[in-house]
C-alpha cells in the first residue's frame, strides 16, 4: 500500500508527461502518440518512484537501467527524463528536429538518462539481458526494466532473449509488456496473435504477473511484489493505446501520426481538465 | 618493409585467438566471452575453462548474443562475441547496426570460418560477403588477419581500441608469415615487398597467396609491390594512394566476394586518381563443397592466378 499523496503526485506526473507527448509530437509533425501514452502511467512509476537513478549522473553504475525496446515511445520516455531533470524540458520541443539531440527512437549517445538506443523492435531485451548478466557478474544489486510492446514480442529475438534470461537466473531483470493490443496493421490477435501471452512467458521460464497498467497503485505494488527468487519477472501491464485523449483511445489511427491543429488543442484541452480533476 | 616470409610452419588463427584471449583475461578483469554453441570450433572454449565466470554460452541464437554483448558492454564490459562468420553477421546483422554499432558500444565480433575454405560444409556455411556487411556500418572497424602471429597482436588491439569491431579469420591451418610480434595496429597496411611494376594488395588468407605471387612473378622479371591490408576499415588510404602513383597498376586479393570488401574499398581510395585496377575474389557466386584448396583454386584464390592476372594487367596498360 502506498500513500495517497504519492500516488497523486505520480498521476500528476504521468499527466505531464502524456501533455508532453501530445506537445512534442505535435510540434515535431510526426510520431507515435498510441504508444507513447499507453505506457506513461508505468514511466511515471519508474522514474518517479520506483527506479534507483540519479539525473545528475545519468552514468551512475548502481544505477537501475531502462530499456525502452518499444523505441517508438521514445517522446513518453523524453518526457519522463527531462521532468525527472535530466535535460531541460523545453527541448521536448525540438523533437525530431534537425540538429536537436532528441532523436525520433531513443539514442543513448545524444540523450542523457537514454541507458540504450532502440527503435527498431525485437532487440531491448537481449540488451537488458547483458545488462543483467553484468549486474550479476559484477556482484551489483541494480536491476534493469524492459520496455516491450506487445506487438514487439512477434519478433523471434524477443524469445531468445527470454529464454537466456530464465537459463542465466536472472531475477534482476524485469520486463514491462506494453499490452495495449493493437499494432499498425490492426488488432494483435487479428495480425499474429500473442494469446496465451501469461502461459507462453510462463513456459519460458518467467514469473508473471498481470495488471492493470494503468493504475498507479497496483503498477507500484507490483514491483514490491517481485522476489529475487531467481526467475526474471514479466510484467503483462494490459493498457489502453492512447490512454488519456477520449479520441486516441484504443483507435488504430494514432499509432504514428500527429495530431492536427484541432486535435492538438482538444487534446492538450483534456489533459489539463483532468489535471484540474487530480487537483479538486 | 615488414619482415615476412612463406614457411614451412602452419598455425591456426583459432589457436591463436584462444591463447591471446586468456592472456588478455589474465590482465583484464572486464574481459567477457560470449559464444552461441561453436565454442569448440571457435576455440573460445578454452577461455571459459579458465574464466568460467566470465563465459557465457549463449546457444544457438546469434541475434541475442549481439543483444547480450551490447548490453554487458554498456556496463562496462569488453566483450567478445565469437561464431561462425556467416552467423556473426549475416544471422545478426540488424542487432549488430541497432545495438552494436548505432551506439558505439564496446563489443568486439571475431568471427571464424570466413571464406570458401571452410570446404567441405559448402555455400550455406561459406560466408563471402561478411567484409561487405560489416564495412558498410558506421562505427565498425572490419580487420582480415593473416596469420596466427598477427592474430595474436590483433585481440589486445581490438581490445584497446573503445568501440565496435569485426574480426574474421578461417578455418584452416594457416602458414606463419610474421616470425615477431608487435607489427599491427588498427588501420595500417604494411608493405612485406618493396616493387614498382605493380602493387598487389591482399587481406587475410590471401596475403600469404600475394607474397607467393611475389616469387614468381619475380622469376618473369615482374617487380611486385606486396601489401599486407589487415584492417578493412579504416583503409590505409595513404599507403593505398602513394602505392598506386608509384607502381600504376593495383590488384587486390581476398578470400570474399569481389562485392563490398577490399577491392571495393581499395577502389573508392583511388577514384579521383585511377589506375588500372584488378580485384581478385569469389566473382559474385555462391560457393560449393569440395576441399579448401581445390576451392581456393576453382575460385581463383592462389598465387598462381594473380601471377596471371597480374601478367595481363600489365599487358593492358
Amino acid at each position: 500500500m502506498h500513500d495517497e499523496k504519492l500516488i497523486k503526485e505520480i498521476k500528476r506526473k504521468a499527466l505531464e508527461i502524456r501533455k508532453w507527448v501530445i506537445e512534442s509530437i505535435y510540434r515535431a509533425g510526426s510520431g507515435h502518440p498510441g504508444g507513447s501514452l499507453s505506457v506513461a502511467d508505468i514511466l511515471a512509476c519508474l522514474y518517479f518512484h520506483e527506479m534507483r537513478h540519479n539525473p545528475k549522473d545519468p552514468k551512475w553504475p548502481d544505477r537501475d537501467r531502462l530499456v525502452l525496446s518499444k523505441g517508438h515511445a521514445a517522446p513518453a520516455l523524453y518526457a519522463a527524463l527531462a521532468l525527472a531533470g535530466y535535460f531541460p524540458v523545453e527541448e521536448l520541443k525540438n523533437l525530431r528536429k534537425i540538429g536537436h539531440f532528441l532523436q525520433g527512437h531513443p539514442c543513448m549517445k545524444k540523450v542523457p538518462g537514454v541507458d540504450m538506443s532502440t527503435g527498431s523492435l525485437g532487440h531491448g531485451l537481449s540488451v537488458a539481458v547483458g545488462m543483467a548478466l553484468a549486474g550479476k557478474l559484477d556482484k551489483k544489486d541494480y536491476r534493469v526494466f524492459a520496455i516491450l510492446g506487445d506487438g514487439e514480442v512477434q519478433e523471434g529475438q524477443i524469445w531468445e532473449a527470454a529464454n537466456a534470461a530464465s537459463h542465466y537466473k536472472l531475477d534482476n531483470l524485469i520486463a514491462i509488456l506494453d499490452r495495449n493490443k493493437l499494432q499498425i496493421d490492426g488488432p494483435t490477435e487479428e495480425i499474429m496473435h500473442l494469446e496465451p501471452l501469461a502461459w507462453r512467458w510462463q513456459a519460458f521460464g518467467w514469473d508473471v504477473i498481470e495488471i492493470d497498467g494503468h493504475d498507479i497503485e497496483e503498477i507500484l505494488d507490483t514491483f514490491h511484489e517481485i522476489k529475487l527468487n531467481e526467475k526474471p519477472t514479466v510484467i503483462i501491464a494490459n493498457t489502453i493505446k492512447g490512454k488519456g485523449v477520449s479520441f486516441m483511445e484504443g483507435t488504430l489511427s494514432f499509432h504514428g501520426k500527429p495530431p492536427s491543429e484541432e486535435q492538438y488543442i482538444r487534446a492538450m484541452s483534456e489533459l489539463e481538465q483532468a489535471e484540474r480533476e487530480l487537483n479538486d | 618493409m615488414i619482415d615476412a616470409a612463406i614457411t614451412d610452419k602452419k598455425r591456426n588463427l583459432r589457436d591463436a585467438y584462444s591463447s591471446a584471449l586468456i592472456a588478455l583475461g589474465r590482465r583484464n578483469p572486464d574481459v567477457v566471452v560470449l559464444d552461441a554453441d561453436l565454442a569448440l570450433s571457435t576455440k573460445t572454449k578454452r577461455f571459459g575453462t579458465v574464466f568460467p565466470d566470465r563465459f557465457f554460452d549463449m546457444g544457438i541464437a546469434e541475434a541475442n548474443m549481439m543483444g547480450v554483448a551490447a548490453g554487458l558492454a554498456a556496463c562496462g564490459k569488453i566483450v567478445f562475441a565469437s561464431t561462425f562468420a556467416v552467423f556473426a553477421t549475416g544471422r545478426s546483422y540488424d542487432a549488430i547496426r541497432q545495438s552494436i554499432a548505432y551506439p558505439e558500444l564496446n563489443v568486439k565480433i571475431v568471427a571464424t570460418h570466413a571464406g570458401i575454405s571452410v570446404g567441405g560444409d559448402g555455400a550455406s556455411h561459406q560466408m563471402l560477403e561478411d567484409i561487405a556487411l560489416m564495412r558498410a556500418l558506421p562505427n565498425m572497424v572490419v580487420i582480415a588477419p593473416a596469420d596466427a602471429t598477427e592474430m595474436e597482436d590483433v585481440v589486445p588491439a581490438i581490445a584497446e581500441h573503445n568501440g565496435p569491431c569485426y574480426v574474421r579469420i578461417g578455418r584452416a591451418d594457416a602458414p606463419i608469415l610474421f616470425e615477431t610480434h608487435g607489427m599491427f595496429e588498427i588501420g595500417k597496411g604494411y608493405v612485406l615487398r618493396e616493387g614498382s611494376d605493380i602493387t598487389v594488395i591482399a587481406t587475410g588468407t590471401m596475403t600469404a597467396e600475394a607474397l607467393k605471387a611475389h616469387d614468381l612473378l619475380k622469376k618473369e622479371k615482374i617487380d611486385a609491390r606486396i601489401i599486407h591490408m589487415p584492417t578493412i576499415k579504416p583503409l590505409d588510404e595513404k599507403l593505398v594512394k602513394k602505392s598506386a602513383k608509384e607502381t600504376g597498376r593495383i590488384i587486390t586479393c581476398e578470400e570474399h566476394t569481389v562485392i563490398g570488401g577490399l577491392g571495393d574499398a581499395v577502389a573508392m581510395a583511388i577514384a579521383e586518381k585511377p589506375v588500372p585496377m584488378i580485384r581478385i575474389g569469389v566473382n559474385d557466386v555462391f560457393g560449393e563443397s569440395g576441399e579448401a584448396w581445390q576451392l581456393m583454386e576453382k575460385y581463383g584464390l592462389t598465387a598462381e592466378n594473380i601471377v596471371k592476372r597480374a601478367k595481363e594487367l600489365i599487358k593492358k596498360s
